[in-house]
């Protein structure tokens, strides 16, 4: 229900776009004035939430360890899983965000009938989550040809090693393939695995639906019907330097474009509002990122407060007369 | 054919659908998981199940000793009867066998009158039945004892003190 | 799942594929086995905490506040501004289910709602509800739900059958901690007056006495000598245990079922034979005589106010340092929270042990040391003689307790006692140790009497791996370092796998030690003969 509620509303939002560009002639609308909108919205809202996270404090040192600690010179410590200084949580967190280390961990032991041992593991959600968000980077950055003149030789060079296994014509990106398949998994798992459907939320549908029309939409425009990329570009461009072109460029380009741009436009804009903010939020997680050095170094916690203890003395007070029988040493006799 | 050569055709589609409707008692989507999950360690409880089940109807094609029969129906039981069960619940899966069979052997059942066997079947399924409820009785009495042993492992060593002869009484101790 | 009896028929009959509700419309079952008592109003009161009153959770009515939502959402509010972790992992969490099948609670009982991620859905959607603009608008689309007083019994059911374990935070891709959530739900239902009697009587009994039991001073100085007398039996005479001596080096701190507790307490004899041997100028303490801290699984300032008494009283006695024994929790809250809470302790030295000069580099601000990195340091330098054969009686493996291995690390130092105190040592199977440890089922407050079955289905994982290392190789005592462990596995051994003791790392320690002067050892610290010496216990 969920999902279907989630692929209605992106329908929706298509038809919208659709209805808008060629019924109504909203070129303006949909090419100049949404995107602007919509990168404004990101900014506001992701920097709000950054900030929103970033005025509360982190109390405690809470690491969760993973590995061995640093304690006598003789007992290796596992860095990267129990990081003792600033140096190694840089090392933990650059291999849980560049590569999901703690979903590569998804391993268990086998029991194939025998019994006998086999160790196996979980490695799809690795996978899967892993190719969709490094194919998704390599898109992004491979879009910025159109945001660029001249295009910057690094994009040419991404561009060219994507295309690395061409078939025909016109130029097939790995990416592209990659990342309809990585996102369809993504999306399989969470409707056919009734354990990942039961813990849904329409807020996790919606990415999906958003991400994979956007991806066909794209793709749609790349192999099957061309649209004036030359136009795009114009557009693109005018929209950087501020200097949007008019209506008249702008009708030029086929309606499917401004459904893609309109969809990323959404994207963008719900993303702060959305749990897709986890791209900003994995690196601040307390738990990964301090170091677990709590009895090398003192953490303080900028709200600590005093609290009403039960002090020694006010101890001895009331158990001096026992202590005094047992022959217990005293403060005050 | 017999029933009993039946059911041993039919084997694995019978005790298929036996531990499916077993697994089905589980909550919400407990029951995905426990068949889903194969890792001995990482799901206990579908594990015992899928194994236990497998030795439960061998014991009713009677090629399996009594001793067999009770631990492996220990076993089951000792999971279900610390999970939210009542004791009606936690021994009646039992009763799924017959459905399961009726479910799959129908038609045959039918075309070669076989109901005499089934009853003699199904008074099987019924002893298996009345075991399973005498070590639901002794999994709870196991738990039972267990919770006494905790009660008097926290106070063991006071105990043992009082107890003992070199120990000096009148020094009481006050813990609550 | 109901109390009722079903008729045999309506058994055979039932539908097995309910129509499925979402987990926002499903209520839990709250009955005797699955959940914990209420507190008493006499611990309630004593604490100062608001709202005592006579109550039990299987009441219809809970006798809340009128103003209950306020304060919830108050306190929700007000956490958010203090906890970074909290405002984040309300807001991140993709729910991608990697962290479903971690929970014991899960694995043993099977109830959806013990996924780690729903476990802190039921808070965020709250959350959602009413804090965020989406949730605001849309409620339920945006995954909102209305705080209603069945919410409140769900938090209840749900945050007290969590152990605070952090399995599911070694596999979350944003390390997002179900522990850390539990911590602030289980604050935020206090706030209301509602708390389970096995965490508040304790910490009553804490603030008052100095520790968990209620033992007064008296009684722990009685406790020290009995372990002294009993230690003579064994080895043929009487070590020193001071308690509050002032100008002692080191100070100790044991939690308090050590000296109470079977099997507990052999690890206590353990200590004192190995501090003896050893010379060890230390002291226990009567007001600092809990090194556990029942405070944690209450509220960040309920374990502040339990702790602050261990650097208090270190300094009236002038120690130079402070030891610490096997305790799971204890540890957490000693190496994450305790100079954060109560330090700077700046009239301690850093630690250095007396018998090899080692400086504990690695507890440079907070000056306590663990007795395992303590033991294995002096085991590594040679100063010890010690008998393995003594332990030949034992088949051993290694339970690593969640707080040592997920908030601390400390893994390889046990392991190295016991190799070299014990000839007999089996790991149980890679995913179930370490880092990936299971609980015990009764961590966090939760090792009660009355939710037994609870305790039983949530340690099952645990004991699991234990049955296939006892079948296998014949396992019979299982060790850990944890005073909660060892007051709640011996009886899930006993359920699950008859025949396996429980065991400190010290009593094998204590075992093995050969100290000068000592009789001829013919029985090990639990007054069982020693291997080879049946014949010589019997005369």
């Amino acid at each position: 229900m969920k999902a279907l509620f989630s692929l209605i509303f992106v329908i929706i939002l298509m038809l919208l776009v659709f209805a808008g560009v060629t019924g109504a002639g909203m070129h303006y609308i949909f090419g100049v004035v949404v995107p602007y909108i919509a990168i404004f919205a990101f900014l506001a809202g992701f920097i709000y939430r950054v900030i929103r996270w970033a005025r509360s404090p982190v109390p405690f040192r809470i690491t969760t360890t993973c590995g061995q600690q640093k304690s006598l010179p003789w007992i290796k410590n596992n860095r990267l899983e129990n990081p003792d200084n600033w140096f190694a949580v840089v090392g933990r967190m650059l291999l849980e965000i560049l590569f999901f280390r703690s979903l590569f961990r998804n391993t268990k032991t086998e029991l194939k009938s025998g019994p006998k041992l086999v160790y196996g593991s979980n490695k799809y959600l690795w996978i899967g989550s892993l190719a969709f968000h490094w194919t998704f980077l390599i898109i992004f950055i491979r879009h910025f040809r159109f945001f660029t003149e001249p295009v910057p030789f690094i994009i040419s060079l991404i561009e060219q090693m994507d295309s690395f296994f061409q078939i025909g014509l016109p130029i097939i990106y790995i990416t592209d393939a990659v990342i309809l398949g990585a996102l369809t998994f993504l999306l399989l798992r969470r409707l056919l695995d009734s354990r990942i459907r039961y813990i849904s939320l329409h807020a996790d549908y919606i990415p999906l639906f958003l991400l994979l029309s956007i991806a066909c939409t794209g793709v749609w425009m790349r192999y099957f019907e061309k649209v004036d990329v030359i136009s795009i570009k114009q557009l693109s461009l005018g929209l950087f330097s501020f200097n949007p072109p008019g209506t008249e460029l702008l009708s030029g380009i086929g309606v499917m474009f401004f459904i893609h741009l309109f969809l990323v436009s959404f994207l963008i804009a719900y993303l702060p509002l959305s749990k897709l903010m986890h791209m900003g939020g994995v690196f601040l997680s307390p738990t990964r990122n301090l170091a677990n050095n709590n009895r090398i170094k003192r953490h303080v916690n900028p709200w600590n407060y005093d609290v009403k203890t039960h002090t020694y003395m006010e101890w001895e007070d009331e158990f001096r007369d026992v202590m005094k029988e047992a022959g217990m040493p005293l403060e005050k006799e | 054919m017999s029933l009993a050569d039946l059911l041993k055709q039919k084997q694995s589609a019978i005790l298929e659908r036996w531990l499916n409707l077993i697994l089905d008692t589980y909550p919400g989507d407990a029951s995905v998981f426990l068949k889903k999950q194969k890792n001995r360690f990482a799901n206990p409880v579908g594990y015992t199940l899928t194994r236990e089940v497998d030795v439960l109807f061998q014991v009713l094609l009677a090629e399996i000793d009594s001793e067999t029969l009770s631990t492996s129906l220990d076993n089951i039981i000792r999971i279900r009867s610390v999970q939210e069960f009542s004791p009606s619940q936690a021994v009646g899966f039992i009763f799924f066998l017959k459905r399961a069979i009726r479910e799959e052997l129908d038609g045959e059942i039918l075309e070669d009158a076989l109901s005499g066997e089934l009853l003699e079947i199904e008074s099987r399924i019924d002893r298996l039945a009345l075991t399973a409820f005498d070590s639901y009785m002794k999994c709870r009495e196991r738990l039972h004892k267990a919770r006494s042993n905790e009660l008097k492992r926290k106070t063991n060593i006071i105990i043992s003190r009082f107890t003992s002869p070199d120990s000096q009484p009148g020094q009481e101790n006050e813990a609550e | 799942m109901s109390d009722e009896t079903p008729k045999p028929e309506a058994l055979v009959k039932v539908d097995y594929k309910p129509p499925r509700k979402g987990w926002m419309d499903t209520k839990p079952d709250i009955s005797r086995g699955n959940i914990n008592w209420a507190a008493i109003p006499k611990s309630v009161e004593y604490l100062g905490l608001p709202y005592p009153r006579k109550w039990s959770p299987t009441d219809d009515d809970w006798q809340l506040p009128e103003n209950w939502k306020e304060i919830i959402l108050e306190g929700l509010r007000e956490r958010l501004s203090k906890y970074r972790s909290l405002q984040l992992f309300m807001d991140i969490c993709v729910r991608c289910g990697a962290c479903a099948d971690k929970c014991h609670f899960y694995i043993g009982s099977g109830d959806p709602k013990n996924m780690p991620v729903l476990r802190a859905e039921l808070l965020r959607a709250v959350y959602r509800k009413e804090f965020t603009l989406a949730g605001k608008i849309m409620g339920k689309i945006a995954g909102g739900r209305e705080l209603t007083i069945d919410v409140i019994k769900e938090w209840y059911y749900y945050f007290f059958q969590c152990t605070e374990c952090r399995r599911c935070s070694v596999f979350c891709p944003y390390g997002i901690d179900t522990a850390e959530i539990t911590m602030i739900g289980r604050e935020l239902l206090s706030l209301i007056g509602i708390g389970i009697d096995w965490i508040v009587t304790p910490v009553a009994n804490c603030f008052r006495t100095g520790n968990h039991l209620g033992v007064q001073p008296h009684g722990f100085q009685d406790s020290i000598d009995f372990a002294v007398d009993d230690l003579k039996d064994i080895i043929g005479f009487k070590v020193d245990a001071p308690v509050n001596k002032k100008g002692a080096e080191v100070l100790f701190i044991v939690p308090s079922a050590d000296y109470f507790g079977d099997p507990h307490y052999f690890g206590l004899l353990g200590y004192m034979m190995l501090f003896h041997e050893i010379g060890l100028d230390y002291t226990f303490s009567a007001y600092a005589s809990e090194g556990g801290n029942f405070g944690l699984f209450h509220s960040h300032e309920m374990m502040k106010i339990l702790n602050a008494k261990i650097y208090h009283e270190a300094e009236r006695l002038g120690v130079k340092w402070i030891l610490g024994g096997e305790c799971g929790h204890m540890w957490r809250v000693l190496n994450q929270y305790m100079d954060t809470m109560n330090g700077p302790a700046d009239f301690l030295e850093v630690p250095v042990s007396p018998m090899t000069g080692t400086r504990f580099e690695n507890t440079r601000t907070t000056k306590m040391v663990h007795i395992t990195e303590f033991t294995s340091d002096l085991i590594k330098n040679n100063k010890l003689k010690l008998d393995k054969s003594r332990n030949d009686h034992w088949r051993i493996t290694f339970h690593d307790s969640c707080n040592p291995a997920r908030a601390m690390g400390i893994l390889e130092e046990p392991r190295y006692i016991i190799r070299n105190v014990a000839e007999n040592f089996f790991e149980m199977p890679e995913n179930t140790i370490r880092e990936e440890t299971f609980c015990c089922g009764g961590g966090a407050g939760l090792g009660t009497d009355e939710n037994l079955e609870m305790r039983m289905r949530g340690g099952l994982p645990r004991a699991n791996a234990v049955k296939y290392v006892h079948d296998k190789y014949g396992v019979n005592v299982l060790t850990c370092m944890c005073a909660i462990d060892k007051a709640v596995l011996p009886t899930l051994m006993e359920y699950w796998v008859p025949g396996v003791e429980v065991g400190s790392i010290h009593e094998l320690v204590g075992n093995a030690l050969i100290m000068k002067g000592e009789k001829e050892r013919i029985v090990d610290l639990r007054n069982e003969p020693l291997p080879g010496k049946e014949a010589v216990k019997d005369v």
